[in-house]
């Protein structure tokens, strides 16, 4: 069944506080004990391009984003053109009252691809010039308007606060739209005020309280009971927490005994490093202990010293994107072949080049498998959702160490920049395995040799500066030494030393840990994806199911070495398999076809830089299900 | 304790250098310089990017990581910053380090980790036989040039200088007593020191031979040969800067130093200042315990290797309850 949610969403230029509004709303309403799930767009751009914020709210945890919009909080004449016709029959659309006269021809910040898209649509729909008659417009659609005086507000707040320039309180308009809106939804003001003493230090959250305060009586004054959705309150004793995927990577990290980050500036994975600067000095049950952040001066010197300090013993990662990956391929071969546990974090974005830069993408998969000359062995791990990104990026390190091998954790940006609500995440029992570290003690005088041969491929490891044991490490082949050695049969040996260790990755890890599965078991259509459309999936065939339409899935979470077994037994004798990825070419039902023979009958994939909605997955799928659809469906939701 | 330099030499290892090459003088340098040192092996990280230089740690009885091309400074300040108990010498060529490392060498300067840098200049690319270094001048045509060289040359020492690396000597792979001296004051440097070791290429430099270092093509009237290098501190050259005021002067007066080449080559200490704070200094005014607890030596885990990282901090500014 569909989950009941409202739908809120915040557009206003980059730089006007969309962001602060929204996480403002989100906590709001997560005080009041409802579920939340965020999502985040932007240009890439500091100040001017439009950027926006959509809200779902729900009474239930949700894990994804749908399509409809029932109230959207406008800053500016282009977030109503371009959203308005998300906003469902009984929404609302909340406007500064100045800009209804303007002529949506001169709003300066469309590009012109847009423009093309608007004028006929305008045209079709036979819509006026102006953004009244774009308004007049959704009217007729049970859209309700709200004009909102801005300015008067403002002029308010301002003597309330002893400033007559405007210009320096215009900032607030952002929280004069959440007042408003928050009033429409007859909310109880005094948790968003809550929300807002939480966004900013004491002096400025009082202003922005009386800006809240003002704007909230005025639309309870003006609209008074007229807006036909409401948001309550519900009474709730469980402790939540509302994040973005960037914060759960960086907790797991410091979880996972992460002591050493390094990162060079890149969207949309630098918030991870600055937020665990931010966090640098780390409580524990002992004594504090510290996370060094490094920036270094680009993504080759990031990867590199992060494997510097793994070789010294430290646990050691670094964060990037597809760009910063690029540059970080040779690294992360030395470090396969050299036995390095190092662990790199990859938020993917919409690529190739600089692609787009602050947009979504899942295309990255091919890459990370396959990136670096030669053959070493790698584990890549893929989250599909931020409590995941939470527990994968803290597991990214016991796999490194236990395996001896450089670990490569993807995210997307949607994950990154998306928040969500979820119970606190339970951490308690949490293990550090080091697997095979040893120390003075350990090596008892005995001769160390680094890369000794041993059954399972997984040497003693040392870190430089053991006492009693010298080593060497080189990008050559070596010998156990760790000296270059060019003999055919020391290569030989050391090949299948390395590579073998995948064996006992696939062996050791259990399948719980390398995929989920969903729905029914004995459905006869399944679904496989991996990382962020994993909510949408969920929650699209939760809906096909109240239809009558039986479907499983299947969420690969080890993408490398992919669990082939546990995959064929899940797709084996299945009627439809079909692959949901937001990529071109359908990667991992290309992977899963090479290693177990068995391919996807159906692919609905999405490369508009959007993350997957559950409103169109469930479209897909539906399509698909009753026969309607072809064999490949591009999706395109999203401004 | 280990004091004699035999002590760090690597037996089973044969050093493959083209014979009269100056990485014998740099590795006996070295070995000579840990033992001067009393340094304990397993407390010494040599680390090396590519090119013959890239060899030298395997050739040394302390730990040895031998990197990529270009990247010696940044594994090695990984390994510093984990354990800054460890004595870390980055060791590299001038195309290694300057350029395809430049980028590295450059902002290596604004940490000044504690820990030393030694350039091994012999002005080409040994290793893939003989194109011009970074550091090989204008015009010259060594022997494998197939035209002469129409690149200007990078100079290491004023590079240093300038990037804010805290110590900048040069000395000669054939003068191994200068070169041990050196590099004893480079490790014993508080901050990064570099060290930039001018070397012949017996193969592929035909032109800055040992013979041309030593002045066998000037000698005087008694027929002695004249040799191009000269050393600074004979000359009263004061390198250390005690006050900050005097920092700029100083630095001037190195990079004047550092611009003479030709028939005067100066070796020796050009700039030194050691009240300025290394990285580790840096961190801790931030993270007070770091030098008794970094990266490297920190628990963990407790003693049923359950994580101990309290994340209530973290948790409760994300707290919506």
């Amino acid at each position: 069944m569909a989950i009941e949610s409202i739908n809120w969403m915040a557009g206003g230029a980059q730089g006007s506080g969309v962001d602060a509004a929204a996480t403002i709303f989100g906590r709001a309403c997560g005080y009041g004990g409802l579920w939340v799930f965020g999502r985040r767009e932007y240009h890439s751009n500091i100040k001017g391009l439009h950027s926006y914020f959509h809200l779902r709210i729900a009474k239930q945890e949700i894990l994804a984003n749908v399509n409809n919009v029932d109230l959207l909080a406008a800053f500016d004449a282009e977030t109503i053109v371009r959203h308005v016709q998300e906003v469902v029959p009984n929404g609302g659309i909340i406007v500064d009252a100045l800009e209804m006269g303007m002529k949506v021809e001169d709003i300066p910040t469309l590009p012109p691809e847009f423009r093309v898209q608007l004028r006929k649509f305008l045209a079709e729909d036979e819509i006026g010039e102006t953004l009244k008659d774009v308004l007049d417009w959704a009217q007729k659609r049970n859209v309700q308007v709200f004009p909102v005086p801005y300015r008067a507000i403002l002029t308010n707040v301002g003597k309330a606060l002893g400033i007559t320039q405007l210009s320096k309180i215009t900032r607030m308009i952002n929280v004069l739209t959440i007042g408003v809106s928050f009033a429409l939804l007859g909310y109880d003001k005094s948790l968003v005020e809550r929300a807002v003493r939480a966004q900013f230090p004491a002096k400025i959250a009082d202003m922005n309280v009386i800006a809240l305060n003002q704007a909230y009586d005025f639309a309870e004054k003006t609209f008074r009971g007229n807006f036909k959705h409401k948001l309550e309150k519900l009474d709730v004793e469980e402790a939540r927490v509302f994040l973005t995927g960037n914060q759960a990577v960086a907790m797991g990290k410091v979880l996972g005994g992460c002591r050493v980050q390094t990162y060079y500036p890149i969207t949309p994975a630098a918030d991870e490093s600055e937020y665990l600067e931010a966090h640098e000095i780390l409580k524990t049950r002992g004594e504090d202990e510290g996370i060094i952040v490094i920036q270094t001066e680009d993504e080759i010197a990031a990867i590199n010293s992060a494997s510097g300090a793994c070789l010294a013993g430290a646990r050691a990662a670094t964060s990037t994107s597809g760009p910063g990956f690029s540059l970080m391929v040779e690294g992360l071969s030395w470090a396969g072949h050299c036995e390095v546990p190092v662990v790199v974090t990859y938020y993917q974005r919409g690529a190739p080049a600089t692609g787009l830069p602050t947009r979504h993408g899942q295309a990255d998969l091919r890459f990370a498998m396959h990136a670096g000359h030669g053959e070493f062995p790698r584990i890549i791990l893929a989250s599909g959702d931020i409590q995941e990104c939470f527990y994968d990026a803290a597991t990214a390190f016991n796999l490194a160490e236990r395996y001896q091998m450089p670990v490569i954790h993807l995210i997307d940006k949607a994950m990154a920049n998306c928040s969500q609500t979820y119970p606190v995440f339970d951490y308690g029992g949490f293990k550090i395995d080091r697997g095979n570290l040893v120390t003075e003690k350990d090596l008892d005088g005995k001769e160390y040799k680094r890369f000794q041969f041993t059954e399972t491929g997984v040497s003693p490891r040392a870190p430089l500066g053991t006492r009693g044991a010298v080593m060497w490490y080189t990008g050559d082949e070596h010998n156990e030494e760790g000296h270059i050695s060019e003999e055919p049969l020391n290569r030989r040996m050391m090949m299948e030393k390395r590579m073998k260790k995948l064996e006992l990755v696939d062996k050791e890890v259990p399948a719980d840990e390398k995929m989920n599965f969903y729905g029914d078991k004995n459905a006869e259509n399944v679904v496989v994806s991996w990382g962020s459309p994993k909510g949408a999936i969920i929650e699209a065939i939760n809906m096909l199911k109240g239809e009558g339409l039986s479907l499983s899935f299947l969420q690969m979470r080890m993408l490398h070495p992919l669990p082939v077994e546990e995959v064929k037994r899940v797709l084996k004798g299945k009627k439809r398999i079909i692959d949901v990825e937001d990529n071109y070419t359908g990667q991992l039902g290309g992977i899963i076809k090479e290693k177990t023979g068995i391919s996807p009958d159906y692919y609905v994939l999405k490369y508009t830089g959007r993350p997957t909605s559950t409103t169109e997955v469930f479209g897909a799928l539906k399509a698909i299900l009753t026969g309607k659809a072809s064999e490949r469906t591009v999706l395109m939701f999203g401004n | 304790m280990a004091t004699n330099p035999s002590n760090y030499r690597v037996n089973d290892v044969f050093a493959d250098w083209c014979p009269g090459c100056g990485d014998y003088g740099i590795m006996n340098a070295l070995q000579m310089a840990f033992a001067e040192l009393s340094l304990e092996p397993h407390r010494v990280v040599m680390v090396s990017g590519i090119g013959c230089s890239g060899k030298e740690p395997h050739n040394v009885r302390v730990n040895g990581v031998h990197t990529l091309h270009g990247r010696t400074l940044p594994f090695a300040m990984g390994i510093k910053i984990a354990n800054p108990d460890l004595e870390v010498l980055a060791i590299g060529g001038d195309g290694d380090g300057l350029g395809i490392g430049a980028g590295h060498f450059v902002n290596a300067g604004r940490r000044n980790l504690d820990m030393t840098y030694i350039i091994h200049n012999n002005g080409v690319y040994g290793l893939t036989k003989g194109q011009a270094s970074p550091t090989l001048k204008r015009e010259l045509k060594t022997k494998s040039l197939p035209q002469p060289n129409i690149n200007d040359a990078v100079n290491p020492i004023a590079l240093a200088i300038i990037s804010g690396y805290t110590f900048a000597a040069r000395s000669y792979a054939y003068d191994v007593r200068h070169l041990k001296d050196t590099i004893k004051m480079a490790v014993q440097h508080k901050g990064l020191a570099f060290v930039e070791c001018l070397q012949p290429c017996p193969t592929y430099n035909d032109i800055n031979t040992k013979d041309w270092y030593a002045g066998e093509d000037r000698k005087d009237v008694q027929g002695n040969p004249q040799s191009r290098l000269y050393k600074l501190e004979a000359e009263g050259f004061d390198p250390e800067v005690r006050d900050w005021k005097e920092d700029w002067q100083k630095k001037v007066a190195a990079l004047t130093k550092a611009q003479e080449w030709g028939d005067r080559i100066p070796i020796g200490v050009f700039y030194k200042k050691e009240y300025e704070s290394t990285y580790g200094d840096r961190l801790t005014t931030r993270i007070p315990f770091y030098l008794e607890r970094p990266p490297a030596k920190q628990k963990l885990r407790d003693e049923k290797d359950v994580s101990t990282v309290d994340l209530a901090e973290f948790l409760d500014d994300l707290k919506t309850s």
